[in-house]
Formats: C-alpha cells, structure tokens, sequence
C-alpha cells in the first residue's frame, strides 16, 4: 500500500502545483489588465475608506477634507467634503466612489493617501501610534484673487486665469460656469447620480475645466506670438520694417483680402501696429517677413501644437496649422489668429507669462507643497522651465510694446496706476448677424521698471459686438481687477 | 521522544507570535490603532494552542511534530482575516476553535487506539448515512443558500454532512482493510471489463451510492466531488488494482456528464466557470470580484486589514482564499498552499508509517479530506475548476468544519503515535503491510 500511498502524495503536490502556477497567473500576469477592467473598482474604494489629506489655498482656505461619515451603518467611513462649492470645483476636482476622481484629487491620489513610497518610508516610525499617515496639499491657487475673478466674471461664460511669470504659480484659476463637487462626492449614490447626469447635459458643461481643457479662437491676442516670432528671427525690430498704410492684405496668389476692423487704415512698425492691433501688417509679417517655417517651428517654442505640462490631468493641446507652407492666404489668416488657430485660456496666460519673465514660460502648477500630519514638508514644487521662445533683449522690446497697447492703445482700460501694466486685447468673432464675438485680452502687471510678478489671461465667451474695440471694453476690466488683487495679495499693492 | 515535542513547542510558538503580530497589523491597517482587547487576545490564543499542546504531549506523546503547528498556523490566519471582515465573526470564530480544541482534547482521550474504531464499522457507516439524511427531516433541516445541508436545534445550527465525511471514512478503511484480499483477487467479468465481485464490496458500494445520492439531491456539489474522490482512492491504495482507478474515474466523467446535463444548477456553474464575464453584475460577480482583488494584491498584497474583502460575496467562507491573497499577495497564497502541502506530506507520512491496514487506510483518508478539500475550494476560487461551496479546512468561518477538522486532526495524531510508539523498542522488526 505504501507504494500507491506514495503515488498519491505525488498527485496531490501535482494538484497543488497547478493551483500555483494559476495563482501566479492571476496576481502578476493578468494583474495589470484586472487592475484596469472597468468593472474593477478595487482601488476607489480602498482610497475611498482610508484616510485622506486636506486640500487648502495659498492662503489657507480649507477647500476638501474627509469627514467622518454621519452614516454608521454605511459601508463607507469617511466622506469627502468641499467647504467653498463651486469656487474651486474645477481646481480641486471631486473624489466620488461612483465617478471616480478629478484634478488636483486625482493628479495627487497618492500624496493625498499617503501612498507614496517616501511617504510609506516615512510612516514605518508609526507604525505603533495612533496617526493618519496621509498628505495634505497646499495649492498655489489663493481664495482672494479667485473670488475676485469670479465676482467680476459674472454669470458670463468664460475664464480667468492668473499666474506667477516667474514661478509658473497659478494664482486665479476660475472658468465659469463652474460645479460643486460635494454634489458628486455625496455617498447617497442616487442624488450623485442624478447631478452627474444633470451636470453632464447642463448648458456650457460644468464639469470641464474651461480654463485648460477647451480651447478657443484666440484672435488678435495671438499676434503677441507673431511678434515674438518676428523679434527671434531677427528679421523684425521695433523701427523695421515699417509697413503700409492700408485698409487690408492680400497673400500672394489670392484675390480676397484681409481686411482692417471696420475698414481703417493702419500699419507702420513693430510698437505701433500692436497699439492698434493693425491686421494687415501682422498679416504681411507672418506671411512674408517671417514664412510658412518660421512660423510653424515658432510657434512651437511658445507652446503650441503641444500639450502645457500643467500638474493637473486632461489639460488640451493648443493649435496652429501646419499646413501653411503652400497657403499663403490661411498662413496670413493664422498670423492673426484666425482660420485654425485654437488656443486654451491657459496657453494664453503662458504667451503673456513668457513676455513678462524675459522670454522664458515656466511649467504652470497649482501645487505649491505637501505635508505630513505633523506639518513637515513630504514634497514641494519645484519651479521649472519649460520653454525658452524670446530671448531675454527681445523680451524686454516686446514687453515694453505690450506696456504701449495699456498707455496709449485699444487695452488701456487695463491700467492700474503706480504699476507698469502690459497687455493685447482680441476680439475672435463668431458671426456677424447680430456680431458676436469671444472677447480676450492678455497682459502682465508688476512694479515700476521691474519684471512683472502677474500675468493674466481673460476670455469672456459669446459677447455681442465684433469690433476690436470689445475686448477692451469687455475683458480688459476683468483682468485689471484680477491684476490688482494678485499684486495686493503679493504685498505689491 | 520529548524531542519532538519540544520541536512542536518551539512551532507552536513562532504561531503564536506570527498570529498575534498579524492581529496588530490587520488592526493597524483598517482601524490604525492596536487592538483593544489584545491581551485578553494574545492570552485566549496562547492559552488554547498551549491547551492543545500540553494535552499531545501527556495523550500522544511520540507522534508527528508538524500537523498541530500547522494547522494552529491556518486557523490563526483564518481567524486574523475573518477578523479583519467582521468582529462579530471572529468572535464566534474563536468559540468554535476553543470548542474545537476541547473535541482534539476528547477525541485523544477517548480513543486510545484507533483500531477500537474498527469494531464499530457498520454503526458509523448507518450513523454516517442518517447525518446526511438529518437536514432533510422538517423542523429541524435548512436550506441555506441553495443547499439543503444545515440541521437547526433551537439557537445552535451546523452541517451533520461535515460530522458524515469523517464518519464515513473511517468505515471505509474498517471495510476495505477488512475485505481488500477479496476484492482485489475476486473478479467479475462484464465483456471485456475485470470489475470486483459485487459480493466482497457490496455493504461499501451502498453505502456511498446512497451518500453521493444524497449530496447530490441536497445540491452539495463540492462534497459529492469530495466524497467520490475520497472512495476511489481509498478503494485503489487498498487493493493496488490501477484498473478501479480507471473505472472510478470513468463513472466520475459520465457522472459529472450526467449532472451537467440534467441539473441547471450545475450547468449553471459551469457556464459562470467557462466564462464569468457574460453576466458581471450578476451569476459571475462573485469569481469576478475574487479575481479583481487577487490581482489588485500582487506579489506581497494590500496588507492585512487593508484589503476590499468585504464586497466578494461569502468572503469568510467560500471565497476566504481570495481575501488571503489579496491581503498577503502570492506569497501569502503560496504559503497557505504550501501549510496544506505539509499537512498532506505529514498525514501520508503517518500512512506510509503505521502498521496496520486499517491505520494505512485511514490516515490516508483522513488526509485526503483535508488535502483534497482544499483543493477544491481553492481550484472553485482561482478558476481552474467550476466553483464547488465546501470550507477551506482550518481557514474558513464555519463551526462544523473546525470542529470535525480537529477531531480529524487528532485522530491522526493517534495513528502516528501508536506507529511510532511502536516502532521504539524494534525498530527494524516491522513487517512491510
């Protein structure tokens, strides 16, 4: 019998082999793919009933914390709670067991559970104390200049956005209309349902991030790229070339002209057509002075056709056609911002950004760092470059052109006084009857023959009107508010 | 030979310790604090496997070291994982460990040979049959997921089919060492097949046809598998005849061809085998979730305490494997594997050891249950067999299975202290059975 009794000790470790072998299979080849079914919500809910951090504002603003849920017999301990509503919905994004999470609670999930590994690291001297090892966030963002965006933006569609040239910090992020994310974090998995949907179907769609997830005709704003172009290729200055005094431009091998707003006739150099915004000339500059390459390879160092590397997910891709080199007719259209030329809110800023800190873009964040429970810094942001478009002589020429369009130009209802305040309206027009039109306007503000420490990007969707005249009268207000709260904040005003 | 006891003092230590930091850090994963009621804790644990120990050491002296340890190594994760998927659970989990060490304790006491058993053949084999039959009576039968296999005395339940298992094998190795001679000589030519002669294996054969009847009507497909492996072993290490191998596990596949054909219940699970993924909200939630929180556990696991075990359904039961191994990874699988391993390595030790027939054949069987039971709930949880409900032996939540589990355990524990003992003063004179 002992023969038979030993066959079957073989079989059974056989058995057992398989059932090894099959173990193996499930947790590390398939592991990935079963991590990622859609069906598999494993991680959200883990996340979902550990501890996690605060999130606050530059300013100490609470804006998301977990509570204990007031449900004791739910399966969930904690809820995820946003004190300020919808004012920082778009920034901080929603942590909801049903739909997942967004922003700065995704981008961040693992510095918010205290998962990575620096700070598993750190948490090993806990082990045996009662303590939440999570991370809490400070964000760059500040509730007062916020709210001052969103008061002066109204119930009108669009976005503000306001940042530090010099460290990329985003200071105003505000895109309106925007949402509440307790609407979505609630537990009561009906009503969460029902504003999902609602959200989802509502008119201007709530729950996109206008301010770096759309993108928009940017209009005449964009001919602070072609200028910045022009100065780097060496082949404009501010006193050449000076061109003509005309009513309209027309490329090479077309018949139909691009004409001047409401047929006035403008040109001359570099300073004076931005004051008035001259389409014909900055038309002639990107189609002649510069060229088809120049233009396409441009327009790249100023961040276009690229996706901004913003700390925050989803961010869209501004664009500028390539397909100018044979088309000198929507080449001289692009120049301008028209035809295909699309650009976020935020790429804007970054245009305005790059002028105002002496031709260099920084990488735009909105976290500024992150502690334990016992207040020491896990991790902080680092400013870094990201593109290097102007070089620092140019940036200086431009930016002083830019300061001419505030004193003596179509933005001067932009000017704060005691500041040296830069800008470029543009006015992307929708249609004619009636006229409606985006309204723009760039710019940056700073003390008095220094570099300035804010730049701004406004853009208020859908106005009635389509002279070049609206972005000033529109826009330029919002963005001299915004200005000065940024500069009140930094202790400047 | 104090030395193997002092071996399993020291094994039964490092459990104690093992068990009780897992305890800590389950608790430090889902509560982030130390348990309360540590002490009284440690004290219940240290005080029950030391129990347990002490009462080998004086009952049983000279048998195997390895098989206590092990399985107080089971029953600890077992109870650290339930724990960590309902306290109130647990609780009811350490009342029935205590119980179940209290009937290891009996068991050894009572039964000082195991060939006492022998005489009372044919008891068991008709008390075995009228367990199973128990949960059918009315009043006090329940149906239970399904399962028609729970018997109910005013606030205490259990399953008499976990009793019958054990009950039944013994009468199986009472018979067949009793008969193996007969029935592996006799033949009964059916055309060209060599069957043994009705005649010699008559009593056995009725009495495991009406207990896979049985199991079947009450819809309890993991024991009827169990059962019917357990039968045809036994039958073929008794008689060394390959050829019933052969014509048991051909009657499986017909049997199993059958059941899949006439029972929606069973094609039912084995549709949800074949492919869970057609219906995942519904037939194939739970292999699907079981599947997700294995993988989300890797190689080392989510930690104790930090896993999403609560949302498999029947995850302190059926499914408590897949909670192991998402909480402690591949390694903590394969370390439970490998415990189960041990225990069949040890238990077939005690068989190959011991002196008599019916001792071989009993300790064989008796491992086998253990062995092969886990075997199924594990093959039903990773999805290389269509899933079968029976307990992970020692793991699960359950208070039948712990129970009979521990007289099970100490039973073997008595076969291999009588072969060694034994084997002490001659040790070269034992004839080979």
């Amino acid at each position: 019998m002992n023969r038979n009794i030993r066959i079957l000790g073989a079989v059974i470790i056989g058995l057992y082999l398989v059932l090894f072998v099959k173990l193996n299979w499930i947790q590390v080849v398939q592991k990935h793919s079963l991590d990622t079914n859609p069906l598999n919500t494993a991680q959200v809910r883990r996340d979902y009933n550990r501890p996690r951090g605060t999130i606050s504002t530059a300013d100490g603003v609470l804006l998301a914390q977990s509570v204990a849920n007031p449900d004791r017999n739910s399966e969930f301990a904690r809820l995820r709670v946003y004190p300020e509503g919808d004012l920082f919905g778009q920034v901080t994004g929603y942590f909801s067991f049903t739909f997942g999470s967004a922003a700065v609670e995704r981008q961040y999930n693992d510095e918010l559970a205290g998962t990575t590994f620096q700070q598993q690291v750190n948490g090993f001297s806990d082990l045996f104390v009662a303590r939440e090892n999570v991370g809490n966030i400070t964000l760059t963002v500040r509730k007062d200049v916020q709210q001052v965006a969103r008061d002066n933006l109204g119930d009108r569609a669009g976005s503000v956005v306001a940042l530090d040239p010099r460290t990329g910090e985003l200071l105003a992020f505000w895109s309106s209309p925007s949402y509440d994310p307790n609407e979505i974090s609630t537990l009561d998995s009906t009503a969460a349902n029902e504003n999902w949907k609602r959200l989802n179907s509502a008119p201007g769609n709530p729950l996109r991030s206008h301010q770096f997830q759309d993108r928009y005709f940017p209009g005449s704003t964009f001919k602070v790229v072609t200028a910045g172009i022009g100065l780097q290729s060496g082949r404009v200055t501010d006193v050449d070339p000076s061109y003509p005094f005309t009513t309209g431009y027309t490329a090479k091998n077309t018949s139909l002209p691009i004409k001047n707003f409401g047929g006035e006739v403008c040109g001359g150099t570099l300073p004076e057509i931005l004051k008035t915004s001259c389409n014909s000339a900055f038309a002639e500059m990107g189609a002649e002075t510069i060229g088809a390459d120049d233009m396409v390879s441009g327009v790249a160092g100023w961040g276009f056709n690229a996706t901004p590397p913003i700390d925050l997910p989803g961010a869209a891709r501004s664009v500028f056609p390539t397909d100018v080199g044979n088309n000198a007719a929507k080449l001289a259209q692009s120049s301008i911002g028209q035809n295909d030329v699309q650009a976020s809110p935020l790429q804007m800023a970054l245009v305005a950004a790059g002028v105002a800190n002496g031709g260099t873009i920084m990488k735009p964040h909105v976290l500024a760092e992150v502690r334990d429970n016992q207040g020491s810094v896990v991790k902080s942001y680092t400013p870094t470059p990201w593109l290097h478009p102007l070089s620092s002589a140019f940036a200086d020429e431009l930016r002083r052109d830019m300061i001419g369009v505030v004193t003596g130009g179509t933005a001067t209802a932009m000017a704060i006084p005691g500041f040296d305040v830069g800008g470029k309206t543009g006015t992307a027009q929708l249609g004619t009857t009636p006229p409606r039109s985006h309204t723009w306007i760039i710019g940056f503000a700073g003390p008095p023959g220094q570099a300035p420490t804010v730049a701004v990007a406004v853009v208020v969707l859908d106005q009635s009107g389509a002279s070049e005249a609206t972005g000033g009268v529109v826009a330029a207000p919002i963005a001299k508010a915004v200005l000065t709260a940024a500069l009140k904040a930094q202790g400047l005003a | 030979m104090t030395r193997r006891r002092n071996t399993e003092l020291g094994l039964m230590l490092l459990v104690v310790i093992i068990t009780a930091s897992a305890y800590v850090l389950a608790s430090l994963g889902s509560e982030s604090r130390i348990p309360a009621n540590i002490v009284p804790f440690l004290v219940l644990v240290l005080g029950l496997l030391l129990g347990a120990h002490v009462a080998v050491r004086r009952l049983a002296p000279d048998s195997d070291p390895i098989l206590l340890p092990t399985v107080a190594l089971l029953n600890g994760i077992g109870y650290v994982v339930i724990a960590g998927l309902d306290q109130k659970l647990a609780a009811a989990q350490a009342t029935w460990t205590a119980v179940g060490i209290v009937a290891f304790v009996v068991t050894l006491v009572v039964v000082k040979r195991p060939r006492s058993l022998e005489r009372y053949r044919y008891t068991f084999a008709l008390g075995g049959i009228l367990l199973l039959l128990l949960p059918m009576f009315p009043v006090i039968g329940r149906t239970v997921n399904g399962s028609r296999i729970w018997v109910a005395f005013g606030p205490i339940s259990f399953q008499p089919g976990e009793i019958a298992k054990v009950v039944l094998a013994i009468f199986f190795a009472a018979y067949l060492a009793d008969q193996r001679e007969l029935i592996a000589t006799s033949v009964w030519k059916v055309g060209p097949f060599r069957l043994p002669d009705p005649k010699y294996l008559g009593p056995v054969l009725v009495a495991w046809a009406v207990t896979l009847l049985v199991m079947v009507y009450q819809k309890d497909l993991g024991s009827s598998l169990l059962f019917f492996a357990l039968f045809i072993v036994m039958l073929w290490v008794a008689t060394q005849r390959t050829s019933f191998l052969v014509i048991g596990f051909s009657l499986f596949g017909a049997g199993a061809y059958f059941a899949w054909r006439s029972f929606t219940h069973v094609q039912t699970r084995v549709n949800i085998w074949l492919d869970p993924w057609v219906n995942p909200a519904g037939d194939g939630y739970q292999i699907i979730q079981s599947l997700f929180a294995m993988a989300f556990g890797g190689l080392t696991g989510t930690g104790l305490g930090l896993g999403g075990g609560v949302r498999i359904p029947a995850s302190e039961n059926d499914f408590i494997f897949a909670v192991i191994a998402e909480e402690l990874g591949l390694a903590g699988g394969a370390l439970v594997l490998m415990a189960y391993l041990l225990m069949v390595g040890s238990g077939l030790r005690i068989a190959t050891r011991a002196d008599h027939a019916f001792d071989k054949l009993l300790a064989t069987g008796l491992t086998l249950l253990l062995g092969l039971q886990a075997f199924i709930i594990v093959a039903g949880v990773l999805r290389v067999l269509p899933l079968t409900g029976v307990t992970l032996p020692f793991v699960s939540y359950g208070g039948s299975s712990l129970v009979v589990n521990y007289v099970l355990l100490a039973l073997l524990l008595r076969i291999s202290d009588q072969s060694e003992r034994a084997r002490k003063p001659l040790p070269m004179t034992t004839v080979a059975v």
